[in-house]
């Protein structure tokens, strides 16, 4: 026989009785999966992102087809259709969707807070924040290297170009927390929005005195408490370490703080 | 001639203001003292806004166990105490104290005689050593009394000097030792009487001929002292390498050099330990060197504290034009300083101005595992492994390639011949395992 017909012949036999083996294996060892979870794991959108409290989308979609009730298990990825479509498999009723989303805590662009020192080390704000407090004088805001960009797994977030803050797009945020997580100077927060009134929010993180906070940026927060004056609840705001607080839980959303800011500081949105 | 074992490189030694005096600067204007002058927790203030204060009195008091008291090193009145920026451009405490510039600003000398000097026994030594405020000063800022407590089981035989001074440009260390040998083995004979110790071993780089001569004709009027002169290389001051290069020993991972029976301190530290105990003057002062290629007086300073880093260059001959970066500190382990106006403290052992062209950061290529890194690094780690950890947030996989036993020295960032940026990864590495605890 040729050296051809030897080659093929061994291949091929070698080829059978490995099959043979894999089969009474993958049988012997079989390991019996809800048909449900990947049912569900499909609905899904795959980024394990870790919005829904789940290790990730699989631990989710076991979560989902185990639980006796989907009222607390929500994936704002998938969204109210989504989490819809996952009850219509097991046969429950899906909760209502509470919506989330990530908000910058700073507005102080480049043409609002100068530059006093150039950074030109590695091009990550957790790098950057280990060395100093950051190329402008304002040591709590954004450092604009962009690391909440390079962790968000819904391509949510970028850069601007002009302003180098970071700028949600909020049709892609699920508010699953990644952003917040690397942002070293804590510019990022999770927020709820509501479905009644807009979301009003600090976007400024500065502790400085009203008198180093106004030269450090021109839209910083100095703590003046006219928000405070301005609004009409108990308590929604409130002033600590020459910065204003809204209480998320209390606020009503009437905007009259945004309109008394004489820095521009806080800002509303509606999503 | 001896030298560490594992790792290191030789950087060009550019020591400009070698041969160099100290030139003392007084205080003047304003005096703007930080609190947190050491590791550990800040110190807490003893005055208050509109006190006056003598040179070499006590400002701040220790603030724990690993903490340093803080003296005034001027005559005046205290203005204000308020957050002010450091050389990070964070806000720190400080003690701000308008000069008296009529007032005698000489810290008074109240002399011990030898027999007084003789009578003191060892915790009356470090008490001494702690009230003075003194810390290491050779950039580490670790209170020097801490180090002199040996943990009980414990035993040192060594005090170890360090004159190695392997920083480029610095020569703050290589003055002292030319100037004041005599007070430096001086002080390194009370530092072995206050831990109990045998031997002291004075380790100083080849490239020191003056300060080893002067330092052995010191050195020779006591029994069991070694002036050992030791081959070139970077970092040869660390703690744990001049210990390799002067006794052998290896202090394992995560240990302190007193569990090889080691104290290490700087010359500088030594010097104000002699200062401390012959002369009864508190650390307010320490030696700097103001030095870069285009510095016109570049020189050796002996500066008080709180003087703002700017003030300093001006007794130098001012900012160079096209300056592009000031660095606290020497040219390996320093750190660029984010604002001028920042005071000099305890841990500033020199000020290196950096013309614009040699600043920049060079392009980064890809890593072609070459593994010089892994040779250059003296602690025996895996740089480049460490580095793409980082990179990858495996914060847990650095931990077990002990990312700690790091000690930031530089060499892989040195040598690596992509410019990667590797030090910056393991310091991140470094500061996420910390706050994983």
């Amino acid at each position: 026989m040729s050296v051809i017909t030897v080659s093929i012949l061994i291949l091929g036999i070698t080829g059978i009785i490995a099959a043979v083996v894999l089969y009474i294996v993958a049988k012997k060892f079989h390991v019996y999966e809800n048909p449900d979870i990947a049912r569900i794991e499909e609905i899904l959108p795959g980024a394990n992102c870790g919005a829904c409290g789940f290790s990730g989308c699989h631990a989710f979609a076991k979560a989902c087809a185990e639980a006796k009730s989907l009222e607390d298990l929500q994936c704002p990825g998938a969204g109210q259709e989504g989490m819809e479509q996952i009850a219509a498999i097991r046969g429950l009723t899906a909760g209502t969707l509470t919506r989330r989303v990530a908000i910058v805590g700073c507005n102080g662009a480049c043409a609002y807070r100068h530059e006093a020192t150039h950074y030109d080390g590695v091009r990550s704000c957790a790098i950057e924040a280990g060395y100093y407090g950051g190329e402008t004088p304002c040591v709590y805001g954004c450092l604009g290297c962009g690391d909440c960009v390079s962790v968000c797994p819904h391509d949510a977030i970028a850069m601007d170009d002009e302003t180098h803050l970071p700028v949600v797009d909020f049709s892609k945020c699920v508010g699953c927390g990644k952003c917040a997580d690397a942002c070293p100077h804590n510019v990022i927060e999770i927020a709820t929005l509501s479905d009644e009134h807009p979301l009003v929010y600090v976007a400024c993180r500065n502790k400085d005195k009203g008198g180093i906070a106004i030269k450090e940026c021109d839209v910083s927060c100095i703590g003046c408490g006219k928000c405070k004056r301005a609004c009409p609840v108990d308590n929604a705001v409130t002033v600590s370490e020459f910065l204003a607080h809204i209480d998320p839980a209390l606020c009503i959303g009437c905007e009259k703080c945004v309109e008394e800011c004489p820095r521009h500081s806080i800002h509303s949105l509606t999503v | 001639m001896k030298t560490f074992r594992i790792g290191g490189i030789h950087p060009a030694p550019d020591k400009i203001t070698a041969g160099k005096l100290i030139v003392a600067v007084a205080p003047s204007g304003q005096l703007r003292i930080l609190l947190s002058q050491s590791i550990g927790a800040p110190a807490k203030p003893v005055v208050k806004a509109g006190d006056t204060v003598l040179p070499g009195m006590m400002i701040a008091e220790a603030g724990g166990f690993v903490s340093a008291p803080v003296h005034s090193p001027c005559a005046g009145t205290v203005a204000k105490i308020e957050k002010i920026r450091n050389t990070k451009g964070l806000w720190q405490e400080a003690i701000i104290i308008n000069v008296d510039e009529q007032a005698d600003q000489n810290v008074p000398e109240r002399p011990r005689t030898p027999e007084e000097i003789e009578a003191l026994t060892a915790d009356r030594l470090i008490g001494i050593i702690s009230d003075a405020g003194i810390v290491g000063l050779g950039g580490a800022t670790f209170p020097t009394r801490v180090k002199l407590s040996v943990p009980e089981g414990k035993k040192a035989e060594y005090i170890i000097i360090n004159g190695a001074e392997c920083e480029p440009y610095l020569t703050c260390d290589d003055a002292i030792m030319r100037i004041h040998a005599t007070e430096i083995i001086r002080g390194a004979e009370l530092l072995k009487r206050a831990s109990g110790a045998e031997h002291i071993i004075v380790g100083i780089e080849a490239n020191k001929p003056e300060a080893i001569d002067a330092m052995r004709q010191a050195a020779a009027q006591y029994a069991g002292v070694d002036v050992v002169k030791l081959k070139m290389k970077y970092p040869q001051g660390s703690e744990k390498q001049l210990i390799d290069s002067l006794t052998g020993r290896r202090v394992p991972p995560g240990k302190l050099p007193i569990d090889v029976g080691c104290i290490v301190d700087n010359v500088a530290t030594a010097f104000a330990v002699y200062e401390a105990v012959y002369l009864g003057k508190p650390l307010t002062h320490r030696v700097l060197t103001v030095t870069g290629p285009e510095v016109a007086d570049a020189g050796n300073f002996l500066v008080p504290f709180g003087l703002s880093l700017a003030s300093i260059i001006d007794r130098a001959g001012g900012l160079p034009d096209d300056t592009g970066k000031v660095i606290a500190g020497g040219p390996m382990m320093g750190q660029a300083v984010a604002d001028l106006d920042a005071p000099n403290a305890k841990g500033t052992s020199g000020i290196l101005i950096i013309p614009a062209k040699m600043s920049e950061r060079k392009p980064t290529g890809p890593c072609i595992r070459c593994a010089k890194c892994v040779d250059a690094c003296c602690m025996g780690l895996e740089p480049y492994l460490l580095m793409t950890l980082a990179q990858n947030a495996l914060w847990e996989e650095a931990k077990k390639h002990s990312a700690m036993s790091c000690l930031e020295c530089g060499s892989c960032s040195f040598i690596c011949p992509a410019d990667r940026p590797i030090l910056d990864f393991i310091k991140l590495a470094k500061s996420r395992i910390k706050a994983m605890k």
